[in-house]
């Protein structure tokens, strides 16, 4: 099992930047959809 | 219903992936253990390529057409693409250590190469930052992601035409592989692909989302 820990390394930093860019695209995604909340509450305030 | 079965498809490879790569593939011989990460480093190298194949097809029928939806699939794929080369940077780097002992080799073309291809794509980014409008800024960038793809030959053709410390490209060749070794690595590939496809499906439609956001905001 010699030089396990760079198979391990390896594998923990390709999941970590993996899932880290997951979490980025939903934090996008969590920013968007306040946009769109604070654009259809613009759009009531015009129509009221 | 689609998309729950891609990423179905998705979870289940990826699992087969890691159970081969972990515990049914036999240990290389001269490199040991350490080996396994090829099973990673070669899915991240080829993603690489094919993200920025996408990347060059989507700004010449940008540049042609000037509809934004190849813009913005390039630019999705670029970002993606950008991830996958970092990760095959890092991950040929540890696997280097222990085979090379060295953590880098400038001498060797592969490494050298895919570093130039790294920061070819990000000028492709640092291009659209600074642009003043947009429209311009995707123009550019897309100058950037033809002309970029330059590197691509050069990263595929490295190993054969100056090896450096960089193995030749032996594992196509049948004899090369055990079938085993050779069932886990298309295993990977296909697995890591998916995957691929997945976050380029989610960020093309986050980006659809992003842009009718900001025509709706400029009225």
């Amino acid at each position: 099992m010699e030089n396990a820990g760079f198979l391990l390394a390896a594998f923990s930093i390709v999941w970590a930047v993996l899932f880290g860019y997951v979490l980025v695209l939903l934090n996008k995604q969590k920013k968007l959809q306040q946009e769109i909340v604070s654009l259809k509450e613009a759009l009531k305030e015009k129509k009221g | 219903m689609k998309r729950y079965l891609l990423l179905a498809l998705s979870f289940t490879l990826m699992v087969v992936s890691l159970y081969f790569v972990f515990v049914w593939v036999p240990t290389e011989r001269m490199m040991g253990i350490v080996q396994r990460i090829f099973y990673l480093m070669v899915p991240t190298g080829w993603l690489t390529l094919l993200s920025f194949l996408i990347v060059f097809i989507g700004s010449i029928l940008y540049l042609v057409k000037r509809e934004e939806k190849w813009d913005i699939l390039a630019y999705c794929s670029g970002e993606i693409g950008l991830v996958f080369t970092t990760l095959a940077l890092i991950t040929g780097s540890i696997w280097a250590k222990p085979i090379w002992g060295v953590w880098w080799d400038w001498g060797t073309p592969r490494l050298t190469s895919t570093l130039v291809l790294w920061f070819i794509y990000l000028a492709y980014f640092l291009v659209r930052s600074f642009a003043s409008e947009p429209s311009r800024g995707a123009r550019f960038a897309a100058v950037v992601g033809i002309v970029g793809f330059v590197d691509i030959p050069i990263v595929i053709l490295s190993t054969t035409l100056w090896q450096g410390m960089h193995p030749p490209p032996l594992i196509f060749q049948e004899a090369g592989l055990d079938p085993r070794m050779m069932l886990t690595l298309q295993v990977s590939l296909i697995a890591y692909t998916v995957l691929f496809v997945i976050l380029l499906i989610a960020r093309v439609l986050l980006k659809n989302s992003e842009v009718d956001i900001r025509y709706l905001k400029e009225g």
